[in-house]
């Protein structure tokens, strides 16, 4: 048995505070598309998993497993959700990866989703803190975003980063997503807006920010010697990593790396037998624009210290030598928490087959994703070839 | 079954009070809050209650402009991580100062103050924010 996992079809919704639509609906959606797009049958899929941070605090409504399995009209199969924080997403992706891996199952449907817009900003804001340390950093007042501006400060005392470089992740990534239909912000945003935005903790700004977003992603993964069957142009997975660190942000030795990042990319790479030179398009998980920066480090695009500078000079842009965030990352293309890593391997593999569009990065061959749970207590890594 | 937060915080007053952690003797390394296995030397660990000086500097910062319902009448406060003498660091607020005049490396020490009440009419969170060392009391440097 060959036992490599193919994603053969992909979905995913408009994201973006969708007031019309209701979990059920986005998630099905989502899932709607990549069963077309992947030419299964419903009866073919065999098992679903679905990506979700905390539906139960941001709608109400728990159990997504079941209600997918039951919206989409597919019955009588295994079905449940994974959770680990902003990196559900991944980690559902993950599950699937190894369920087929084993054996167990062949055909899967895989979600991620999230509803984020039916609560208030305080409800919001309380329910992303819980990826953090809750009892020692929430329930004391820091805030999500106040934990990823003591790394900003952090970072701009150790290396030197400048405010403007804090600023180039959202004007690279808005100008990413002007060009993905999917996203929920599609258009640019000059470095002087960026920089005038309201804080929202100091130095990281509104515009530092990924938004809240309603949204869901979906794949049709299955065994690799079924993958032609159903698709022309299937995308494999070459590695599936997944690290941990420390849950609150303070016990960690350094606050301007993340080691969880840092492990799972170079098992990745080694999984993959793969040099980072050899990987031609990236999603890093930038919840923060200082996210984006300390992860362009951490995998290795950028020597410690110089993600700004890396920005400064175009090398992550489409038509750099390393591209990130062509979807326009979690800051344009929106950050649905429990949809995003799903919806990174979404344009990955989008971008493998060449279906991008105008953010099409040419000839990409091989992908890599990192989507990280909390401050970077879960780091899961995706590297994805043709 | 308790009020919103009542059993939650009850457990803790110790802890939070006092910056009660504890220490592996094995290790030398101090954890607050206290650890129930020391990740460094786990089965051989020895852990024993400790308590924080509370004093220490800090490590980094920033000043919260938009926060939760619960916080909403403190902003803009400041967030720190506060470095111990110990070598363990927490995550707190810093008060009694000008938010513009806090700096990484500045010498803090505990005080007790209010954290915050869950919700209007809810359970009251004491617990530990820090404040400047100021020269009088001979804890500068």
């Amino acid at each position: 048995m060959d036992d490599k996992v193919a994603i053969v079809g992909v979905g995913i919704c408009k994201f973006g505070e969708l007031w019309e639509q209701n979990l059920r609906d986005i998630t099905l959606e989502a899932g709607m598309y990549a069963i077309f797009d992947s030419g299964v049958r419903g009866a073919d899929i065999d098992g679903l998993v679905i990506g979700n941070m905390s539906a139960g605090r941001f709608t109400g409504q728990e159990h997504l497993g079941a209600q997918a399995a039951d919206m989409g009209g597919l019955g009588d199969m295994p079905a449940y959700s994974v959770e680990a924080a902003c990196a559900s997403g991944g980690a559902a992706v993950r599950q699937a990866y190894m369920a087929i891996k084993s054996g167990e199952h062949d055909v899967m449907l895989v979600l991620g989703t999230e509803k984020m817009s039916d609560v208030n900003q305080s409800e919001a804001m309380n329910t992303i803190s819980v990826a953090s340390d809750w009892e020692y950093e929430g329930m004391f007042g820091a805030t999500f975003p106040a934990l990823y501006a003591m790394m900003a400060r952090r970072h701009m005392k150790e290396y030197g980063t400048t405010e403007e470089q804090l600023a180039l992740p959202t004007v690279k990534n808005h100008a990413n997503a002007a060009h993905n239909p999917w996203a929920q912000f599609q258009r640019p945003v000059p470095i002087e807006v960026v920089m005038k935005s309201g804080l929202l903790a100091d130095p990281l700004r509104v515009l530092h920010s990924a938004p809240v977003t309603d949204g869901a992603a979906g794949l049709v993964m299955c065994r690799a010697d079924l993958a032609k069957q159903y698709s022309d142009t299937p995308v494999y997975i070459e590695a599936s990593e997944q690290r941990s660190d420390t849950l609150a942000l303070h016990d960690r030795e350094s606050i301007t790396r993340m080691d969880a990042v840092i492990n799972s990319t170079r098992s990745a790479l080694k999984e993959a037998n793969l040099e980072l030179t050899d990987i031609d398009v990236f999603e890093l998980h930038d919840s923060f624009s200082i996210g984006e920066i300390i992860l362009t480090e951490d995998v290795g695009i950028a020597k410690k210290g110089g993600g700004g500078k890396a920005l400064e000079e175009g090398i992550t842009e489409i038509g750099g030598k390393y591209p990130v965030n062509t979807s326009g990352g979690l800051k344009a293309r929106g950050h649905p928490v429990g949809a995003t890593g799903v919806a990174q391997i979404v344009e990955l593999a989008l971008q493998l087959r060449g279906d991008a569009e105008k953010r099409q990065v040419d000839g990409a061959e091989k992908a890599l994703a990192v989507n990280i749970g909390g401050t970077g207590a879960t780091s899961i890594v995706h590297i994805l070839g043709r | 079954m308790a009020e919103q937060g009542v059993a939650q915080v009850w457990r803790r007053i110790r802890t939070i009070y006092n910056i009660l952690g504890n220490r592996c003797t094995t290790c030398n390394t101090y954890y607050f809050p206290p650890r129930p296995v020391c990740p460094k030397c786990r089965r051989k660990g020895q852990l024993e209650d400790y308590q924080f000086k509370g004093l220490g500097k800090i490590y980094s910062f920033t000043i919260v402009r938009q926060a939760p319902e619960d916080f909403q009448r403190q902003i803009p406060y400041v967030i720190a991580q506060v470095e111990l003498d110990e070598g363990t660091r927490l995550t707190a607020q810093i008060v009694n100062v000008n938010p513009e005049d806090v700096e990484i490396g500045m010498r803090v020490r505990a005080c007790f103050r209010k954290i915050k009440a869950f919700g209007s009419g809810g359970v009251i969170v004491y617990g530990y924010k820090f404040e400047p060392t100021m020269k009088v009391t001979g804890h500068e440097g």
